[in-house]
Order: C-alpha cells, then sequence, then structure tokens
C-alpha cells in the first residue's frame, strides 16, 4: 500500500493491455447493472402502467405497496423460507458432508444420491414435491394404506403451513450442493490438525465444533452467499409447486414483482417492489461486507 | 429466463418469415383441443384469400401468453396479427400508435350496423378510431349443474341460485360437494363476479364497477353479495381442485352439485358425451338476473411499415368478421358469435339460451373493459385470500371497496 503512493503517475497505465480488454466488461457492468438498477429506481417513483413514462407521483407506489396485503404475505413468508432454509442447508449440508468425510465405505454412491436432486430445475422439483405431498396421491396416501387411517399431511392445501411444504421441497433440492461444498472443504483441512487434536484427546464433535469449523470460514461465507440468493429469487419452486395459493398463502416477493409488471400492466408498482428487494438485499450486505472487508483491514 | 428464451425463439421465427410477402404471422393462445379446432377455421379460411397464416401459438393461458406478445410489440418484433382480450389491455398500445387503425374498412364494412351487442365494437372503439376486429363472445353468468347429483337426493333440480342454496346442505349430507370450484384466483373472482349481477343486481354493478362508486360497493346491495359469497365459500370447502376443467368435471361425474362458470364450460360437457337439459342443466345470470356480459376476444394489428403486409392485415380483420368464418368458429369454440345476422340452428340448447338473451338485450359490458389490468389484478388477489381464509363478509367488502376507491 505506502510504495503505491511513490508510482501513483504511472499506476494508470500499468498493465494498459489487460486494461483495455476490460473495458467491454466494465461498461456492460455499468451499463446494465448500475444503470438498469438506477433505471428501475427512478421509475418507481413514476405512474407508469404498461409504458414507462416520467411522471412522478413521489412515494405513492411505496405506500400502496406496504399497505397491500399480498406484499405483506409475500415478506412474511420469504422471512420464514430464508431463516429455516439458511438453518436447515447448513445444518444438513454439513451434517451430511462430516458422514461422508468419516471414510464411509460407498461414499460415491451417497454424494451422488444426495447431489441429484440439484441437477433438477426448479420447475421439476416443484411438481414432483406437489405429487409428493398431494394428500389423495403421495405420502399421507401412502401412510394412510399401511394402516395407520387417521393420518393427515396436507401441508400445500393449508393457508398456514404451505410455506413448510415448499421449504421441504427447496431444502431437498439445495442441500446437496451445500454439501459438496463443505465437502471438498473438509477435504482441504490437513490430514495432520485431525492427528493433532486426537494426540489432545479432543473428541470428535468437539473438534468438529472447535477446530474444524472455524477454519472453513471461507467455504461457509461461500455457502451463505448461495444459500441467500437463492432466498431471494425464490419463484419458480413456487410457481410450479403452488402457484402462491391456497389463495395467496405462499406468495413471495419476486412473485409480486412479476405479477404486477405483467400482468396487472403496473409497471411502477412491479419496479417499486423490486426496489424493495434491493433494499433488504443491500440491509444485509452492507454490515456483512462491512464485517468482511473492514474488520480484516483492522486485523 | 424462460420467457425469455420462448421471446428469443419467437423472434427468430418472426425474423425468418417476415421475408415474405402476403404472410402474417398470427399470435394467440388457443392451444386446447376445441380452441386449436377454431383456430384452424380461421387459418383455412384465410388461407383461401390467397395469404399465408403463420400459426404462432403460445402455449398457457392469457396470462402467460399476453407478455410476451406486448413485449414483442414494444420491442419492435411485432407480429402480423394477434389476440387480445378486448378493453383496456392494449389502450396504452394503441396510444403510443402501436396499432393499426381499422376504422376505413371498419365504415366500408358497416361494422357498426352488424357487430351486436353494439359494446363489443365500443371496446375496440379508442378516441373514435376502431383498432381491433371482435371474434366471439363469452360470458361468465352461468351455473352448469348435475342432474345426477340432485336425483340423488332426491330434489328436482335448482332453477336459480336461492333453490340451490337451499338443497346445499342436503348435497353435503349425501356427502356431494354442493360447489365445485377451482381454486385459483381468476375463477373464484368470477364466481364472485356472476353473483354480484345475480345478486346485487345490473344496477349496483354499474355504479361500481363502471363508475367506480365506493360508497355503493360499501352499501347494503354488496353487504348481501358478500353474504353469499360467505355462503358460496362453505358450500365449496371441500372441493381440492385446482383447474376449472377439474372442478367442471366434479359436476360431469355427479360428485359435486354444480359450479360457476363461464359459457367454455360447456364444452367440457360436450366432450363427456353429455346433454344439456339431460345430464345437465345451465342457468344463465345463475337464474335470478338473465343478463350476459359480452366479454370475449379479438384480435389486434400491430402497425407494420410494410404495404403488403397491410394488405394482408385487411385482409384478415374482414375475413375474421364475414359470416362463414363467424359460423364455423364459433361452432367449434362454444362461443357466441358477434354478429346478430347469422344462422346458428346447430348450436345446442345452452348456446341457444345465449343467443335468445342477446337477441332480447340482456347484456352487459364484462369487467375488462371497465376496470385496468391493474385493478383486476388486485381484486383478484383479495378474492384469491378471501376464498381460502375465514376472512368475514364485512372486511371483504371494506377492502373491496377500498380498492374501488383507489382504481383508475
Amino acid at each position: 500500500m505506502s510504495s503505491s503512493k511513490a508510482r501513483k503517475p504511472s499506476g494508470l497505465f500499468r498493465n494498459l493491455s489487460a486494461k483495455i480488454a476490460s473495458v467491454p466488461m466494465v461498461l456492460t457492468a455499468l451499463v446494465v447493472f448500475v444503470g438498469g438498477t438506477a433505471w428501475t429506481v427512478v421509475y418507481s417513483f413514476t405512474s407508469s402502467k404498461l409504458l414507462p413514462k416520467l411522471n412522478f407521483v413521489g412515494l405513492d407506489q411505496y405506500e400502496r405497496l406496504w399497505s397491500t396485503r399480498r406484499w405483506l404475505i409475500s415478506i412474511e413468508n420469504l422471512a420464514i423460507y430464508g431463516f429455516f432454509s439458511m438453518i436447515f442447508t447448513l445444518l444438513i449440508g454439513f451434517t451430511l458432508a462430516a458422514l461422508l468425510d468419516r471414510k464411509i465405505r460407498g461414499e460415491n454412491v451417497f454424494r451422488t444420491i444426495f447431489l441429484y436432486p440439484f441437477a433438477l430445475s426448479f420447475v421439476v422439483t416443484g411438481l414432483a414435491w406437489q405429487w409428493i405431498l398431494n394428500p389423495d396421491l403421495g405420502v399421507q396416501n401412502v401412510v394412510r394404506s399401511m394402516g395407520w387411517e387417521s393420518f393427515a399431511f396436507n401441508p400445500l392445501n393449508d393457508p398456514d403451513i404451505v410455506i413448510y411444504g415448499i421449504l421441504i421441497a427447496g431444502l431437498w433440492q439445495g442441500t446437496g450442493l451445500i454439501m459438496v461444498i463443505m465437502l471438498a472443504g473438509l477435504r482441504g483441512i490437513d490430514e495432520d490438525i485431525w492427528k493433532a487434536a486426537r494426540v489432545d484427546g479432543i473428541g470428535t464433535i468437539k473438534t468438529y465444533v472447535r477446530v474444524i469449523i472455524p477454519m472453513m470460514r471461507p467455504v461457509f461465507v461461500t455457502a451463505l452467499v448461495l444459500i441467500a440468493s437463492g432466498i431471494i429469487k425464490i419463484y419458480d419452486l413456487v410457481v410450479a409447486q403452488t402457484n402462491g395459493g391456497p389463495g395467496i398463502a405462499s406468495e413471495v416477493p419476486a412473485k409480486y414483482v412479476i405479477n404486477y409488471m405483467f400482468r396487472a400492466q403496473n409497471l411502477a408498482q412491479g419496479f417499486a417492489a423490486s426496489t424493495m428487494m434491493l433494499v433488504s438485499v443491500i440491509i444485509i450486505l452492507i454490515p456483512w461486507a462491512y464485517l468482511e472487508f473492514g474488520g480484516k483491514k483492522r486485523g | 429466463m424462460k420467457t425469455f428464451t420462448k421471446l428469443m425463439a419467437t423472434a427468430a421465427l418472426g425474423v425468418a418469415t417476415a421475408a415474405h410477402a402476403g404472410e402474417l404471422e398470427v399470435t394467440h393462445w388457443w392451444t386446447s383441443g376445441g380452441e386449436a379446432a377454431a383456430v384452424a377455421e380461421f387459418a383455412k379460411a384465410f388461407d383461401a384469400t390467397g395469404n399465408k397464416w403463420v400459426d404462432g401459438a403460445i402455449a398457457g393461458s392469457g396470462g402467460t401468453a399476453r407478455p410476451i406478445i406486448i413485449s414483442r410489440i414494444l420491442g419492435g418484433d411485432p407480429m402480423g396479427a394477434t389476440q387480445l382480450n378486448h378493453g383496456r389491455q392494449a389502450e396504452e398500445l394503441i396510444e403510443a400508435g402501436l396499432m393499426t387503425d381499422l376504422t376505413d374498412l371498419a365504415e366500408e364494412q358497416g361494422w357498426k350496423e352488424i357487430v351486436n351487442p353494439p359494446s363489443l365494437l365500443d371496446a375496440c372503439t379508442f378516441e373514435g378510431r376502431i383498432y381491433c376486429v371482435p371474434v366471439n363472445i363469452h360470458s361468465w353468468q352461468w351455473i352448469w349443474l348435475s342432474h345426477d347429483a340432485f336425483a340423488k337426493i332426491d330434489t328436482a333440480v335448482p332453477s336459480n341460485w336461492n333453490e340451490f342454496a337451499a338443497a346445499a346442505p342436503k348435497l353435503e349430507e349425501a356427502g356431494i360437494v354442493p360447489l365445485a370450484m377451482g381454486q385459483q384466483g381468476w375463477q373464484q373472482n368470477g364466481a364472485f363476479g356472476v353473483m354480484t349481477i345475480a345478486i346485487a343486481g345490473l344496477d349496483a354493478w354499474r355504479k361500481v364497477v363502471v363508475d367506480k362508486d365506493a360508497d355503493t360497493a360499501r352499501g347494503p346491495e354488496y353487504a348481501a353479495v358478500f353474504e353469499a359469497a360467505v355462503d358460496a365459500r362453505n358450500f365449496a370447502a371441500d372441493s381440492n381442485v385446482q383447474d376449472w376443467n377439474l372442478a367442471t368435471n366434479m359436476v360431469i361425474t355427479g360428485n359435486a352439485g354444480g359450479q360457476i362458470m363461464g359459457d367454455w364450460a360447456q364444452g367440457e360437457f360436450q366432450v363427456a358425451g353429455q346433454v344439456a337439459g339431460e345430464d345437465y342443466t345451465c342457468l344463465p345470470g345463475l337464474g335470478v338476473n338473465e343478463i350476459l356480459d359480452t366479454g370475449g376476444d379479438a384480435f389486434y394489428f400491430p402497425v407494420i411499415d410494410d404495404e403488403e403486409t397491410k394488405a394482408a392485415q385487411m385482409a384478415l380483420a374482414s375475413t375474421l368478421i364475414s359470416p362463414e368464418v363467424q359460423v364455423a368458429f364459433n361452432l367449434k369454440k362454444g362461443s357466441l358469435p358477434v354478429r346478430g345476422d347469422i344462422d346458428l340452428s346447430a348450436a345446442n340448447d345452452c348456446m341457444q339460451k345465449g343467443l335468445d338473451i342477446l337477441k332480447a338485450g340482456g347484456v352487459m359490458p364484462s369487467g375488462d373493459m371497465n376496470l385496468s389490468a391493474d385493478t383486476q389484478t388486485q381484486i383478484e388477489d383479495l378474492m384469491a385470500e378471501f376464498w381460502t381464509s375465514d376472512m368475514s363478509a364485512g372486511d371483504a367488502q371494506e377492502r373491496y371497496a377500498d380498492i374501488i376507491a383507489s382504481a383508475d
């Protein structure tokens, strides 16, 4: 850092060809991502309907958004789905990875089985779980036909718990990938650490919790980012599995955005909703980035 | 993402086909068996004029197809012609000058005289100019009753909603779902609309939907509608199906007493080999107020700067509304024709009932023509929530009135 100050005049021209080569990508990023985002935010303050028009109405769209029952339900669903999805994906993913890492027989077979759901799209996952959770075809029917007549398990038709039905499908699809990432992380841990822990007489579980997990911090960060982006953009799973039903009980924010932009032909309302999604991402991202990058400088 | 790839695929197709003269790519969302057969009648008639119909069917319902169609027009890759529901859906596209003005053709052929009811043409008219061709009339105001179900409880088939409501507890005792209802917003919203006309009457409906008068929406007529909707919700409590045709199937098999659904449901009865009046009964306006709305489909023609394409567009417009094509198309589609001057003696019992009501002038404009897509989506959301929760009639009415108050 200190030496760069002296070389500052020539800094701009260092690696010139590489910099020229990256200009198109920088422009794309600026125009498409930053520009598109700014455009969306600006138009969310207008009264645009089917076509974007610049007649500003202040915060009207946001006021309407936050007094719309469907949006509030969407946010609540996203919070529930996000909270449980984050915890269970990490927990199950890590547990499976740790079990596979114990040098068991047939590791390849299990790894393939656990990862396989990830190869399916959310639409296929949603449809498959719609059938599995259907009371007349799926789990409930199977258990009842085995003799437990009063067994009831019908999450997709109950507005109070439908989001958990979607959560199950989401976990089934997503944990495999996290398991593989965790497994790669575990394989990156030096054998000598384990030997040292054994010499010191530390138990296996305690070694995992106290030594291995702190060492896997970068892996956890990767997994966290992957899971979080999956949560925010959840859309196709819901469309395929319940289409927001019963009623509007399993609506999610992304679906609200699409619906209001295209079906309701109210661009500004959709833009306002997508801006709120962006804001929530930023609210989560900034403290994290501050801790992650700001912390390092101090350390 | 999916929409985008579809878009790219159709765009590529459009570029490849636009080169030939007299060819028109026509987009629509008629893909079920009966619908596809009906569209084929259009294609046959258009090809006979020496032009070529390039079919651009988009799978999925109007909700899927409309965004694709609109993005293509906005994105500078217009098709030759496209289906849309007439009403306010294309308003802004017309305002932006993206749709072809058909007024000259309409005056030449005297559409004003032949289109019945006239409200259909009004819905195509924007600031005095005509922008679309109506092709059929679909009405929502029907309830379909299963003769089997009522035979099981030894009750005569009801002739109106009140008799139906009175018979409902008996149906329930016999293990029959009184009212079949698909758990989707548009169906619940549609059924609610039908009950409004039947119970609150046309005047109250007009004040609310056309004049957007929130006070009437808060008033006693609408309170009665919401009370009846709560009853209907209880009748439909055990109806666990999603799609409308599955709900219709419950009526066909006698597992449900009845279903409130538009006239497209009779296609299902026909396919199942049932006869109107013997196996099922249809009551327009729930047997209370025999009034039909006049929603339906229309074709719009995006502006394309090419003389030959323009000529082909005009040829298609006049083909769509010609008497022979109207008869052939509507018999297959199960909808009513837009012309009052043609012979439809081949139509069945229920279609005849509909034709008689049209002749007697028992028509009203459809919701599509008066409420913007935005307001309709809000009402659909409310209905979806109302039908699947235990929201009270009063709460629902209050929120409905709020939406009407803010409607544009």
